[in-house]
C-alpha cells in the first residue's frame, strides 16, 4: 500500500528522514557516539556485568521477599 | 552488622555509584539550564523577527545538542547498579522508587525526545510558534524529568509517605502527595534546578567572553551575556534562597549531616556560621574518634542559630549532642535509637519465625503493628540503627562534608558577583575593555561544575552511613557479590565515562571555535 504524502504517518516519517539526511557533521558525529554508547550500555554492560541479582537468582517475588527478609534479619550483634 | 559484610565490597559499590553519578551529573545541569536560555533567545527572535537572534539560538542549540546527546542514557547505569550492587535496597524501597522513575521515563521520552526532534529538524518544517513551543517544552520536560529523580532521592534523605510490609519486606507507597511534597524534595528540586540554570548561564557568559577576547561575534556575545547575565543573576539569587531553606530543613530532618557541614562538634546557642575555615586533628580528648578542630575560621556570629531557628537563642546541636545526647533535652542518643531499631528488627524476626511455623494469627498481629503509627514512630523509624555496630557510626566524614559545603557556598557567592559584574560592564559598555573579567568568566565554567558536584558530595557523603536515612545503612543495602566484580566494572565505567567526557569536550570546543553559521 502506498502512503499519501499528506498522510500523517508519512509526514512524520519524512520529517525524521529529512532531518537525519540533512544533519550537520557534528550531528552525525554525536549520533555515532550515541549508538556506540547505547550498544556498550545495553548489550555489553547490562547483559554481561549488570544482571538484576534478585531476578536472576529467584523465580518468584515470594522467594525474593524471603531472601531479603533473611538478609535483613541476619545480625551478628546481639539483639539486646 | 549484617553477617559477612565485606567492607571492600561496600566501599567499591559506593565508589562505583559515586563515579557514575558524578559523571552523569556533568551532563545534566547544562541541559537543565541551557534549554531555558535557548527558549528565551528564541522567544526574542519570534517577537522581534531579527535573524541575528535566530542565529544565536541555533548556535547555543548546537552546544545543547552535543551535551544532551553525549549525556543521554548515562543515568540508566545508576538503575543497573541498583539491581546488581544494591539489590537489598532495591527490594526494600519497593514502589517508592519505581513510581517516580516510571513517570520520569515517560516524561523524558515523550516531552524531551519528541520535541527535541522538532527543535533540531523543524526550523523550516513547522511554524515559528510551534517551534518555539517545542523549545519551551524541551526545557520544561527536562526539568520535570529532574523533578522525579530528585523526588526519589529526597525520599532516601527523608523517607515519608510509606508503610513497611513485613510480608514482602518492602516499603509500599501510602501517600503519593507526601512523597512528592516531601519538604526535602521541594527544597532539593528548586535548589538543584536553579543551580543548573546558574551553571548554564555561566557557561554562556564564559563562551561569549571567549568570543569577545578573540574579537569575534561581538553582537552574539553581548546579547548572550545579557540574557545569561539576567537569567544567571535571578537563578543565583534563587540558589542562595533555596540553599538557606534547604539548610533549615536539613537541620530538622538530617541534623547530623547539618552539624557535619559546619564541623560543629559541641552544640550551642548563638552559634556562628563558618564563612571560611580549615580543620585539623584535635589534640584534646574527645568522645568522638578522629574529631577535628579549627586551625582557623572566620565566622558570622550567631548566624547558624538565626538560620535554623530564626533567633540567636536557638540551640544548634553538635555531633557530640546528636550521638551521645544532651542532658535536660529531648535529643535522643544514638544508643537509644539502636535499641529501638533492634526492637523493630526483632519484630521482623518474630514475623519470619511465625510465618515459618505457620502461626498465621501471630504473623498477622505483627504485620498490623508495622502499620500502626505508635510502633512506627517509636521503633520502625529507627530500623536502620539496628545494623550499626556502635553509636559513632552515624557520623559521616566531617572534613569532606565541611570542605565540600564551604567550597560550594563560596563559589556560589562568586557566581552571584560574576553575574552582577557582567551586567554592570555590559550596561556601562566596558565589557571588552575589562579583559581580566572576561578571563575570569571563562575560568568560571569549570568552577561552576566543581560547585555543582560539590553540592552532590555534600548531600550524599553527608548522609553516610545511610542509604535511606535512619532506615537502612549502606552495609545492609549491598548485594552479596564479589568486590572484584565491582572493581572491574568501576574501571570499565571510568574508561567509558572518561571517553564520553573527552568526546563532549573536544566536539564542543570544535563547535565553539567554528562559531555560529553565517
Amino acid at each position: 500500500m502506498k502512503l499519501s504524502p499528506f498522510n500523517p504517518i508519512n509526514k512524520v516519517f519524512r520529517f525524521y528522514s529529512d532531518g537525519f539526511r540533512d544533519m550537520s557533521a557534528w550531528g552525525r558525529k554525536v549520533w555515532i557516539i550515541i549508538l556506540v554508547k547505547l550498544f556498550i550500555i545495553f548489550l555489553i554492560l547490562k547483559v554481561f556485568f549488570f544482571p538484576d541479582i534478585l531476578k536472576k537468582e529467584f523465580a518468584t517475588d515470594e522467594q525474593r521477599s524471603e531472601y531479603v527478609l533473611d538478609q535483613l534479619t541476619k545480625i551478628s550483634r546481639s539483639n539486646d | 552488622m549484617i553477617e559477612n559484610v565485606d567492607v571492600a565490597l561496600v566501599d567499591w559499590s559506593r565508589a562505583q555509584f559515586a563515579l557514575t553519578a558524578i559523571y552523569h551529573w556533568i551532563f545534566v545541569p547544562l541541559t537543565l539550564g541551557l534549554s531555558f536560555v535557548i527558549a528565551i533567545m528564541e522567544s526574542v527572535y519570534v517577537r522581534t523577527g531579527k535573524e541575528e537572534w535566530k542565529r544565536a539560538t541555533k548556535f547555543w542549540m548546537t552546544l545543547f545538542g552535543i551535551n544532551f546527546a553525549i549525556g543521554v542514557a548515562t543515568g540508566i547505569i545508576l538503575e543497573f547498579e541498583f539491581g546488581t550492587n544494591w539489590s537489598n535496597y532495591s527490594w526494600f524501597v519497593g514502589d517508592i522508587f519505581g513510581a517516580p522513575l516510571a513517570i520520569e521515563g515517560i516524561l523524558a521520552f515523550f516531552l524531551e525526545s519528541t520535541f527535541i526532534a522538532v527543535m533540531f529538524f523543524g526550523w523550516n518544517k513547522v511554524g515559528k510558534k510551534f517551534h518555539l513551543a517545542s523549545s519551551w517544552l524541551v526545557a520544561i520536560g527536562a526539568n520535570l524529568s529532574a523533578l522525579w529523580i530528585l523526588v526519589a532521592n529526597s525520599w532516601m534523605q527523608n523517607p515519608v509517605g510509606m508503610v513497611f510490609n513485613p510480608e514482602t519486606a518492602r516499603n509500599e507507597m501510602a501517600d503519593f502527595w507526601a512523597v512528592l511534597f516531601n519538604p526535602v524534595a521541594v527544597d532539593k528540586f528548586l535548589h538543584t534546578v536553579t543551580s543548573g540554570f546558574l551553571l548554564a548561564s555561566l557557561f554562556v557568559i564564559g563562551v561569549s567572553s571567549w568570543f569577545l577576547l578573540k574579537n569575534r561575534e561581538e553582537w552574539l556575545a553581548r546579547k548572550s551575556i545579557l540574557i545569561a547575565g539576567i537569567f544567571g543573576l535571578a537563578s543565583s539569587l534563587m540558589v542562595v534562597f533555596t540553599g538557606d531553606t534547604s539548610a533549615r530543613t536539613l537541620s530538622e530532618v538530617q541534623p547530623v549531616k547539618f552539624a557535619a557541614f559546619e564541623a560543629l562538634y559541641d552544640g550551642k546557642k548563638d552559634a556562628g556560621l563558618v564563612a571560611i575555615g580549615a580543620l585539623r586533628d584535635t589534640k584534646k580528648e574527645t568522645r568522638l574518634p578522629d574529631a577535628k578542630e579549627f586551625a582557623f575560621r572566620i565566622e558570622i556570629p550567631g548566624f547558624l542559630s538565626l538560620m535554623t531557628g530564626g533567633s540567636r537563642d536557638t540551640y544548634v546541636p553538635g555531633l557530640n549532642d546528636l550521638v551521645y545526647g544532651l542532658p535536660d533535652s529531648t535529643l535522643m542518643t544514638v544508643s537509644e535509637k539502636m535499641h529501638r531499631g533492634t526492637v523493630a528488627l526483632n519484630m521482623l524476626n518474630d514475623y519470619k519465625k511465625a510465618r515459618r511455623d505457620k502461626d498465621i494469627v501471630k504473623a498477622e498481629e505483627i504485620k498490623k503493628s508495622f502499620h500502626q503509627k505508635d510502633f512506627v514512630d517509636a521503633h520502625f523509624r529507627y530500623f536502620g540503627y539496628a545494623f550499626l555496630d556502635k553509636p559513632e557510626d552515624v557520623v559521616p566524614n566531617v572534613p569532606i562534608s565541611f570542605y565540600s559545603f564551604h567550597l560550594m557556598v563560596m563559589l556560589g557567592f562568586l557566581f552571584v558577583l560574576i553575574c552582577i559584574l557582567a551586567l554592570f560592564f555590559l550596561y556601562r559598555g566596558t565589557i571588552t575593555k575589562n579583559r581580566w573579567f572576561l578571563w575570569i568568566t571563562v575560568i568560571s565554567i569549570p568552577l561552576a561544575y566543581i560547585a555543582s558536584e560539590a553540592g552532590w558530595v555534600v548531600a550524599e557523603m553527608g548522609r553516610q552511613p545511610w542509604i535511606i536515612q535512619d532506615l537502612m545503612p549502606v552495609s545492609a543495602a549491598v548485594s552479596q557479590i564479589s568486590a572484584g566484580a565491582v572493581m572491574t566494572t568501576f574501571i570499565l565505567f571510568a574508561i567509558l565515562f572518561t571517553a564520553l567526557l573527552a568526546a563532549e569536550v573536544s566536539i564542543m570546543i570544535r563547535q565553539i571555535k567554528t562559531g555560529p553559521k553565517h
